[in-house]
């Protein structure tokens, strides 16, 4: 079973119902280990030395939190800046992530159509997590496809809940798959896996 | 009574006491049965020790009853009997008038006059308070709609005893009442008006005295730290109320009570309940002994018949009454069954008022006997009553279909307590504050209590190390105690009473510095703070600003000292020697400046190279 690290970043979870849905949906899941960014570092120290030891000891690594100004909040980028460290996970000849997989969970209050070209955003949501990517491929990751929850303002409970429970699925499938199944790679949003 | 014998007597009731209420707790029976049982073995009919002359114990005991009704009042805070006003009036009414109407049918029934017959239904009336309380919350049940529905019938039947009190007297039939007449009062012969005129004003009297000149007088018993003092204080005053009010032919009882709601409010409610409620508990005990004693098992024994009926008759009605109240404020139905025989047996109060009407000459010595039996009766078989609800009849109902009425806030107790107020505590506590979390807060220092009241804080006057006073803050249901008292001997001994008592409490203790910190590790605590280093580390960051650092740097550096010194605070706290500690130290200082200086965080930090091969 492959082992999962969800990296969640949120500052202001509490007023989030979607995220803790996702969150109480996957929380049980045994191969899944959730590290509450906003939680363990409020001053915005990250503990270096305990964020590598936990990327090594997984396989697949989940970006989860809100897409703010076409980003993920500070904190995940003070994070990036710090652990992806030169020397460790690139350059310098080593490369301690390499063949891992590595892919966002979003969430977003803006509309699905919106995310195209010539549309109000003028661009696809792959398109705006490009540097989330590259990181990623400078590490020697394997990026993945996101998984995207978009329009959050108008869901219903049932939606968001459904949404949950795509989500541990989603993460139970990856837990059980074979990580160089094409089949990860070939889609667009990983949602389409289970839906 | 001679002193030998009044040392003989106290061991005697000491004796039992400690024999048969610690059994009768464990049985699951509350300890007012376990007085009245040991009050039955010291009694006559088993091994004699207390007959007659049990009149006088029954008077100083009495004295109990006082002490109660002056807590009852205590607790009666304003903002609790609002929040509840709805049920209190509502339920605690229709359930006193209903059940008192059925009641009087019930003894009219047995061939008694209306006269007592009415007196008996509304001394039969009361439920226990005392053992649905503890019941209640043993099954986890206070805070359901049920449980809730309980209090607040509870509360006014409380209230309603003072009344009670005022009203028996006028069934006295015997023309002139016993009690009263043996001790001349001071209105006796006066004509009617002025003797209205001269209660009234007693009653304004104490309201005004007890608003104006008891709490500067607490206050000032308060500066002299000394305890046994505060507490001849708190005695004091019940006592002179209860004689003042006997004086003017008032129920002492209600003097007592009048005066605790005026102190309900003041900052010295915990440390007066807890100065009072020892000696209310031991006369109160007594009292209940003495009762036991007074029971005339061979009346009993003759009319057999009659008490069992009355004891059955007496669980239907009352419970009877309650299903159908609870019907129309729409309960659900297990909760209502729960509600309704939680409250179905005959209360304490019942002793009161049943020796009460003795001595008035309301009711026959023949009847109190047995009606004290009956009412003994019915409070032992609560547990078993309630136990049978839980087997026999909760299962049978299906699972529940209504929906559950919406519960309602009772006497929440604040989650968070804040021992000393002084600037650390009340920085913490402004802090709190500002962000809508209440806290209790008790400080030691009179003067500062007085004025943080003033500026709208909930502080109380008290010493925090002494474990009734934080029962009575709450201590029981709180969460967290933040320790911020400015004495590191109080500290310490505070720490130590919350472990003993509440050791589901976290702690969260300030700290003189790192000397301290060491014992309080050592002690167990987790949530130490020294109380000069973050202020230190602050003055740090701010000198390495003006010397020309940048401030996200400096912080950062104050932050990684911060997290080290902890670190290396919790292996020190382990050494005992002198020379080790010193060498470790100097160790730990070393290690502290090479991780300082090789922290390199955003230092080497360059582009990742776009193209790597």
């Amino acid at each position: 079973m492959n082992k999962i690290l969800v990296l969640f970043a949120h500052p202001a979870f509490e007023r989030s119902t979607m995220h803790k849905s996702l969150l109480d949906h996957i929380k049980q899941l045994p191969n899944v280990t959730i590290n509450d960014l906003y939680e363990n570092y409020p001053d915005f120290e990250v503990d270096v030395e305990r964020e590598k030891k936990l990327l090594s000891a997984h396989d697949v690594i989940v970006w989860q939190h809100p897409f703010f100004w076409y980003s993920g909040p500070a904190l995940l980028k003070q994070w990036q800046d710090l652990v992806f460290e030169y020397g460790w996970a690139y350059g310098n000849e080593n490369y301690a992530l390499e063949g891992k997989r590595i892919f966002n969970v979003i969430t977003s209050g803006g509309e699905l159509e919106a995310f195209q070209k010539k549309c109000f955003h003028n661009s696809t949501i792959r398109d705006f997590l490009l540097p989330f990517e590259r990181t990623a491929e400078i590490c020697k990751m394997i990026y993945l496809p996101p998984f995207w929850v978009p329009e959050t303002e108008k869901l219903s409970n049932a939606a968001i809940a459904e949404y949950g429970r795509q989500y541990k699925d989603l993460l139970t499938l990856i837990g059980d798959s074979d990580l160089n199944d094409p089949k990860l790679s070939a889609t667009t949003l990983l949602n389409s896996l289970v839906t | 009574m001679n002193p030998h014998d009044f040392l003989f007597q106290a061991i005697i009731f000491l004796t039992v006491a400690v024999i048969f209420v610690p059994v009768a707790k464990k049985l699951g029976l509350g300890s007012v049965l376990g007085y009245l049982l040991a009050g039955v073995v010291i009694g006559p009919f088993i091994l004699g020790f207390v007959g007659e002359e049990g009149e006088s114990i029954l008077q100083f005991a009495e004295f109990g009853v006082v002490l109660m009704l002056f807590l009852i009042g205590l607790e009666l805070q304003p903002e609790l009997l609002w929040k509840l006003r709805k049920s209190i009036l509502g339920l605690g009414l229709m359930q006193l008038i209903l059940t008192t109407v059925c009641v009087t049918a019930l003894a009219m029934a047995f061939g008694f006059g209306w006269e007592h017959a009415l007196v008996l239904g509304m001394i039969l009336s009361m439920s226990s308070t005392a053992i649905v309380l503890q019941i209640l919350s043993e099954k986890g049940l206070l805070k359901t709609p049920a449980g809730q529905s309980a209090f607040a019938v509870l509360l006014f039947q409380d209230v309603a005893v003072i009344p009670i009190f005022a009203i028996l007297p006028l069934f006295s039939t015997s023309g002139k009442a016993a009690g009263v007449a043996k001790n001349l009062t001071w209105v006796d012969g006066e004509p009617g008006w002025l003797k209205g005129l001269i209660v009234l004003g007693s009653i304004a009297a104490i309201i005004i005295v007890g608003r104006l000149l008891i709490r500067p007088l607490l206050r000032i018993i308060a500066k002299t730290e000394m305890r046994e003092i505060f507490t001849a204080m708190s005695l004091l005053i019940v006592i002179a109320i209860a004689e003042l009010m006997s004086q003017i032919g008032l129920s002492p009882a209600l003097g007592a009570f009048l005066a605790g709601v005026v102190l309900a409010n003041s900052e010295y409610r915990h440390e007066l309940e807890s100065d009072i409620e020892p000696f209310k508990g031991l006369l109160l005990g007594i009292f209940f002994m003495t009762i036991g004693a007074s029971i005339n098992f061979h009346l009993v024994a003759d009319q057999i018949g009659a008490v069992i009926s009355w004891v059955l008759l007496l669980i239907i009605i009352k419970s009877g009454v309650l299903l159908l109240l609870g019907r129309i404020i729409k309960m659900g139905v297990k909760p209502n069954f729960i509600f309704s025989f939680s409250l179905s047996q005959v209360g304490e109060f019942a002793f009161v008022l049943l020796s009460f009407s003795l001595q008035q000459g309301i009711l026959p010595p023949d009847t109190v006997s047995l009606m004290i039996a009956i009412v003994a009766i019915s409070m032992g078989l609560t547990p078993i009553v309630m136990l049978l609800n839980e087997k026999l009849i909760l299962p049978r109902l299906g699972t529940e279909t209504k929906p559950q009425r919406e519960p309602d806030v009772i006497d929440e107790r604040n989650k968070v307590i804040i021992a000393g107020f002084g600037h650390f505590g009340s920085t913490v506590g402004r802090f709190l504050k500002s962000n809508k979390i209440d806290a209790t807060y008790l400080d030691i220092d009179s003067d500062r209590v007085d004025v943080l009241r003033k500026m709208g804080f909930n502080v109380f006057y008290g010493d925090a190390s002494r474990a009734e006073l934080l029962e009575f803050a709450g201590a029981k249901e709180a969460s967290i105690i933040i320790i911020t008292i400015g004495d590191s001997e109080k500290r310490a001994e505070l720490v130590e009473t919350v472990k003993k008592h509440f050791p589901h409490l976290h702690m969260l203790v300030r700290s003189a510095n790192r000397y301290e910190a060491y014992d309080q590790m050592n002690a167990g605590l987790l949530h130490i703070y020294r109380e000069s280093l973050d202020t230190s580390l602050r003055v740090g960051i701010d000198a390495m600003s003006l010397l020309g650092y940048r401030k996200y740097t400096a912080r950062h550096l104050a932050n990684t000292f911060f997290k080290y010194d902890e670190q290396a605070l919790k292996k020190l706290s382990a050494i005992r020697d002198q020379e080790v500690y010193i060498n470790e130290i100097r160790k730990s200082t070393e290690e502290l400046e090479l991780i300082m200086q090789s922290d390199n965080q955003f230092i080497i930090r360059s582009e990742p190279e776009p193209d790597i091969s």
